[in-house]
């Protein structure tokens, strides 16, 4: 299974500032190898966030993000919201992380 | 073929159109936007999100305005309307649509994220309000493309 995501979330507020980093190649499908092939598109297709079983963010990346896609976002909650992120990517592969609010 | 057979078939065919219109379970992330993301222009783009947006003062884009690496450019979308989906387009990109966002109530209209740009572009940030899109763009100069080509 891929690396884990590195999520902080901290409270102010009212507010959560959450910033998530994935560790993902986020192969953008443009690049080639020495041998002159190119690799083929390999990046995380759709993410997730809830916040206590709820929805609080939905991304959908392209090839065209980052590798090691770096995400943050705020929403209104509190501290000690349990926050659970999922990731899937372009072959199927997924990844679920999850993070309490400071 | 027997009538029920027929029904199961009908219903698993409806069944299976209704779950990749996200129609299902809105609470569940929708179904990557497959053509959008394939979108090789920014009118291509804006057809399959629905329609062309109108400019506005009303949704920031934070860029930089020169990107020292095209392969990590910091861009954000922040805007005081009531949005439910934000988008991030690169017009000269091989692929424009960057990255599509999905605001649920109780969540704030902003986001930050790094993107790739292959060279120096026009970059959009979209915002959907009131059923309508709506945008913000600027250059962003690109000094080392990020495509690696």
């Amino acid at each position: 299974m891929a690396d884990p995501m590195r999520v902080r979330a901290t409270e102010s507020g009212g507010v959560v500032d959450v910033k998530i980093l994935m560790k993902h190649d986020m192969e953008s499908g443009q690049r080639k190898d020495a041998a002159g092939k190119v690799i083929p598109a390999w990046f995380i297709s759709t993410l997730n966030v809830k916040a206590q079983g709820n929805d609080v963010f939905n991304a959908q990346f392209g090839p065209a993000v980052s590798k090691d896609p770096f995400l943050n976002f705020k929403y209104k909650g509190a501290k000690g919201d349990k926050l659970v992120v999922i990731w899937i990517d372009s072959k199927g592969d997924k990844r679920t992380d999850e993070a309490t609010v400071a | 073929m027997n009538k029920q057979r027929r029904d199961v078939l009908k219903y698993s065919a409806v069944f299976g159109m209704m779950a990749a219109a996200g129609l299902i379970s809105e609470a569940q992330a929708q179904a990557w936007n497959k053509a959008a993301f394939e979108g090789k222009s920014l009118d291509d783009v804006f057809k399959i999100l629905g329609s062309a947006p109108e400019k506005s003062g009303a949704v920031t884009l934070n860029a930089p305005d020169i990107a020292e690496n095209g392969a990590v450019v910091p861009v954000g979308i922040s805007t005081t309307l009531k949005a439910d989906q934000m988008a991030i387009l690169v017009e000269k990109n091989p692929s424009t649509l960057a990255a599509l966002f999905f605001v649920p109530a109780g969540t704030e209209p902003f986001v930050t994220t790094r993107i790739k740009m292959g060279q120096t572009s026009n970059v959009y940030a979209l915002v959907k309000a009131d059923g309508k899109w709506l945008m913000s763009s600027k250059e962003v100069k690109v000094t080392l493309g990020g495509c690696g080509g």
